[in-house]
């Protein structure tokens, strides 16, 4: 593998040279070996760089081109989170937890709740609960490149929530990650799922940062979803443009299990997800949803891998974005069918929007089938608001504005109603409707702190014309 | 699938290879490997004017430079350059006046291919350049097309008269260091066609090229270039064999097309090149760099390919969408049996304005083959109005093949509109069964089914090569579907 020359490369291995305990400082035996193993794997494969087929057209090199201060204190626990994020959906009952500059921030561990519900941090489990935690911890995460090798191996902190058999966990749990640093920082967290069999999750997962400084949040999750059981995951990313977030997600899933996956990006400097699922057992679904909304010279890549292992699962990709000014958006699905998974039936649809000559769309489905008796598909498609639509509502009095935004706003609807929550379903529409007027982006600090949060948006329709 | 028609498919992948004969021809060899002595041996032996010596060895220098990335979905064993023979030639290459003069044992291999040199030539208006290993025996019809100012002859004939022409445009498609099989064709090159057709002639006949390979443990490395000028229009048809033999070859080509104002070409290739044995064993490497380029405004090209042969294809037949309102098209049948592997697409490269092109792929594996799509499409930023569908669908006729896909799609343009859809699928029960309850046999409704699957590929090939490639497609697939 082609690595990228970067400073940060080597200050991560003197880091470790220097002061080997750093990191795994209180961890378990066992997570100790897996890191000296992924430390080697980082040092062999270093920073992936766009010479790499699977990462052409995302370049690391300037985002990792900066003097980032790697973080390895701890914090202080019980900071009170409240008084730096404030969720912004109203009612939404959520069991929230913080994780800060890499660390699990939140007072509370829900350790062993009546029904066996675990939601900690990593450091804790691996203490409390080495029987569930060595079990599944690293088996689903594969080290197919640097980023993830040196996530493994220099990782801080993360949760870990774990579901007992045949439990069916109500309350939706948020996880919200945040940066708030002065200097400019690069955190790894780590996070592992585990849900047993006929179990039920709903998950959602925040990204956000509280201080424009220059930072890159690298995490690895790890989801293991039992026979039978029900994930519900959604991830919201709306950071400043001076983040870097590089997701990998790992998501196996048992026999009959159902997975919903939602990826909303609404703002970010550079974004890579990567969102690999294994079908690893027979009838199993996963519906992997993804919606991306990027402009200026923000960068989004979300890179998917649906491994249809066993026979009779079905899959169901939709991505879908739109790139303004200098924005590029690349999508990378592929779908394998192995051999012998017979009655695969797998989707895959990705829709763009470009909507000026400087912004890039960058689009690569793949299927890769050996398997014969398969409904497979894939549909990629590049243009832009339909031109008699848009004629039609201004011919009804709507401004050519508005009815822009109105076509755009339908365009993502196909993602967003597949979002299961009410609540965060209304939040991002409300948040999509914002976006596309260009008001998110253009807050100060934060840009979910707007200045009034409560107002409600109408699109702009001048009735006296209709 | 019922009992007999798994029969049928056994049947059918088991089918041999009836072009698998070896003729006994005079050939004249120059020793094994490679090197710049080799380079400028074979320029010599075909008496090159110094300007391409030296593309030669620039070739040959670059080559030595470059590796082989392996980027396809191909299991290609390594390749020791050293051990083929680069030049191989049917010896008395004297330029012939008329067909009598060609070695009888020559005309009779044609003739066995069904390409009777003569008989095309009284019957079929087609003129045919029938290339044998390296180097072009004969071309028919000459001189009737020479009338019209269309100089269509053999690639050596060309640098002996047309030196200008080929200093011009050798090289101006793919260049030198396009890629590993570029540039080793661009240094040891033998032979290939040649084909100009002047200002606004419309080419009055298919225009043909026979490729052939014969002596054992040799490499082709042909040539084609073709250039309509302004206003022209020719079809350009290509086939090609070889016979049966356990080791493998290797085949290295280029064809550059230059379509300039007005101009349309339109080129089909019906490849047939030795497959391998039904384990696999022998067989071509067929890794070919075909590029059109739509230099001038409102000019055409058309790729048309019905890939049955090879034990690995590895061939993108692409266009260059330069001028404004240009066309590229692209239709495509890749069958692979047994253990054959082909990793075939298109590229369309848009960088005019109102430019469009047409991707259709129609790929089929039966028996443990592998058969990948991959392609390219690309509107650059000043394409304005560029307008791209492309279409792959793979049909599957086995439990133990493969059928993959890769398309690139990169616009950098607001108001490009691209499309790409595919699927993936097996011949419908539905289907057979509608035909069976018909009372149309298992074997016949799968070739019903299949030949209706190809025919949007099929029904773009010239007539002459569309009964060929039906029936090749019926030979290779024989009661294969279940």
């Amino acid at each position: 593998m082609k690595k990228i020359e970067t400073k940060l490369y080597d200050d991560f291995l003197e880091l470790f040279r220097i002061n080997p305990k750093a990191f795994s400082h209180g961890n378990s035996n066992f997570v100790k070996q897996q890191r000296e193993l992924s430390r080697q794997n980082f040092e062999a494969n270093g920073f992936p760089s766009n010479k790499n087929e699977n990462w052409r057209k995302t370049d690391l090199s300037k985002a990792l081109n900066n003097n980032y201060i790697i973080d390895y204190q701890e914090i202080e626990r019980g900071k009170e989170t409240k008084s730096l994020f404030e969720c912004e959906i109203i009612d939404f009952d959520t069991k929230l937890f913080t994780i800060l500059n890499g660390w699990w921030a939140s007072n509370t561990d829900l350790t062993s709740n009546s029904q066996g519900v675990i939601i900690s941090s990593m450091r804790k489990a691996q203490l409390d609960f080495p029987e569930i935690f060595d079990k599944y911890y690293g088996k689903v995460a594969k080290e197919e490149n640097g980023l993830i090798s040196l996530n493994c191996a220099f990782y801080t902190d993360g949760y870990f929530i774990y579901i007992p058999d045949n439990v069916e966990f109500t309350q939706t749990i948020q996880i919200v990650n945040l940066i708030e640093s002065q200097s400019k920082l690069f955190s790894n967290t780590r996070n592992l799922v585990v849900m047993g069999r006929n179990s039920k999750l709903k998950l959602v997962h925040c990204d956000d940062s509280l201080s424009r400084v220059d930072s890159v949040v690298n995490s690895v999750t790890e989801i293991i979803v039992g026979d039978g059981a029900n994930l519900d995951f959604y991830k919201l990313q709306n950071k400043d443009e001076h983040s870097t977030v590089l997701t990998s997600n790992f998501i196996e899933q048992g026999a009959n299990s159902q997975t919903n996956s939602n990826t909303i990006t609404l703002n970010g400097g550079l974004i890579r997800n990567h969102i690999d699922v294994k079908l690893a057992g027979k009838g199993g679904n996963a519906n992997v949803f993804g919606l991306y909304l990027v402009d200026k010279t923000q960068f989004v890549d979300n890179h998917i891998f649906v491994d249809h292992a066993m026979p009779n699962c079905t899959s169901r990709q939709l991505f879908k974005g739109i790139a303004d000014d200098n924005a590029k958006a690349v999508f990378s699905g592929h779908i394998l069918v192995r051999q012998d998974a017979q009655k695969t039936e797998a989707y895959q649809n990705n829709n763009n929007i470009q909507l000026t000559d400087t912004a890039g769309i960058f689009t690569h489905p793949f299927l890769e089938i050996f398997a014969d008796d398969v409904k497979c598909s894939h549909g990629a498609t590049v243009g832009q608001l339909d031109n008699d639509a848009l004629f039609y509502m201004m011919q009804r009095g709507i401004c050519e504005r508005t009815a822009k935004m109105l076509l755009m706003f339908s365009f993502t609807q196909q993602v967003i109603e597949h979002i299961q929550l009410s609540k965060l379903r209304e939040r991002i529409v409300h948040l999509v409707t914002r976006r596309l007027k260009g008001e998110l982006a253009s807050c100060e600090n934060c840009a979910l702190s707007c200045e009034n949060p409560n107002s409600v948006m109408t699109f702009e329709i001048d009735m006296e014309k209709v | 699938m019922d009992k007999g028609e798994d029969q049928l498919l056994k049947d059918v992948t088991q089918n041999e290879y009836k072009y698998g004969f070896t003729s006994n021809i005079d050939t004249d060899f120059i020793a094994k490997g490679l090197n710049e002595d080799v380079v400028r041996l074979i320029s010599a032996k075909k008496k090159e004017p110094e300007f391409l010596l030296e593309y030669r060895l620039k070739a040959f220098r670059k080559w030595k430079t470059m590796e082989f990335k392996e980027w396809a979905h191909l299991k290609i064993p390594k390749i020791d350059y050293q051990e083929i023979i680069y030049f191989a030639a049917p010896k008395n290459t004297k330029n012939l006046e008329s067909l009598d003069e060609v070695d009888p044992e020559l005309l009779a291999t044609f003739d066995k291919l069904g390409i009777s040199l003569q008989e095309q030539k009284i019957l079929s208006g087609v003129a045919v350049d029938a290339v044998i290993d390296s180097v072009s025996v004969k071309t028919t019809f000459s001189e009737t097309l020479s009338k019209f100012g269309i100089i269509f002859c053999s690639f050596s004939e060309a640098v002996q008269n047309h030196p200008d022409l080929i200093r011009k445009y050798l090289g101006s498609v793919v260049p030198i260091a396009d890629n590993y099989f570029a540039a080793l064709n661009s240094a040891v090159f033998s032979d290939g066609s040649f084909c100009y057709i002047p200002k606004g002639v419309r080419c009055p006949v298919e225009l043909s090229t026979y490729f052939r390979i014969n002596a054992a443990n040799t490499g082709q490395f042909e040539r084609t270039l073709i250039i309509a000028d302004e206003g022209a229009y020719v079809s350009y048809l290509e086939g090609c064999t070889a016979p049966q033999r356990d080791e493998n070859q290797l085949h290295a080509a280029i064809v550059e097309i230059v379509a300039h104002k007005d101009a349309e070409v339109k080129y089909s290739t019906v490849q047939n090149w030795y497959p391998g044995n039904k384990d696999g064993k022998g067989g071509i490497y067929n890794f070919v760099t075909k590029r059109g380029l739509c230099e001038g405004n409102n000019s055409k090209i058309s790729w048309t390919q019905v890939e049955t042969g090879s034990a690995i294809t590895w061939k993108y037949p692409s266009c260059i969408l330069k001028g404004d309102n240009s066309v590229g098209e692209f239709y495509s049948v890749a069958v692979t049996n047994n253990h054959q592997q082909a990793d075939t697409g298109s590229k369309m490269i848009h960088l005019g304005k109102n430019t469009k092109s047409t991707i259709i792929s129609k790929g089929i594996s039966g028996g443990k083959s592998h058969n990948s799509y991959r392609g390219l499409v690309r509107i650059n930023k000043n394409a304005i109005n560029a307008r791209n569908f492309s279409q792959c669908d793979s049909l599957l006729l086995g439990d133990r093949c493969g059928a993959h896909t890769y398309p690139y799609i990169e616009t950098n343009n607001s108001t490009a509109i691209v499309e790409h859809e595919a699927t993936t699928s097996k011949i419908s029960d539905d289907q057979l069964f509608y035909c069976k309850q018909r009372g149309i046999a298992a074997e016949k409704a799968i070739g019903l089914i299949i030949n209706g699957y190809a025919k949007e590929v099929l029904n773009k090939l010239p007539m002459e090569f569309a009964v060929e490639a039906q029936k090749l497609l019926a030979i290779s697939l024989e009661g294969s579907v279940g």
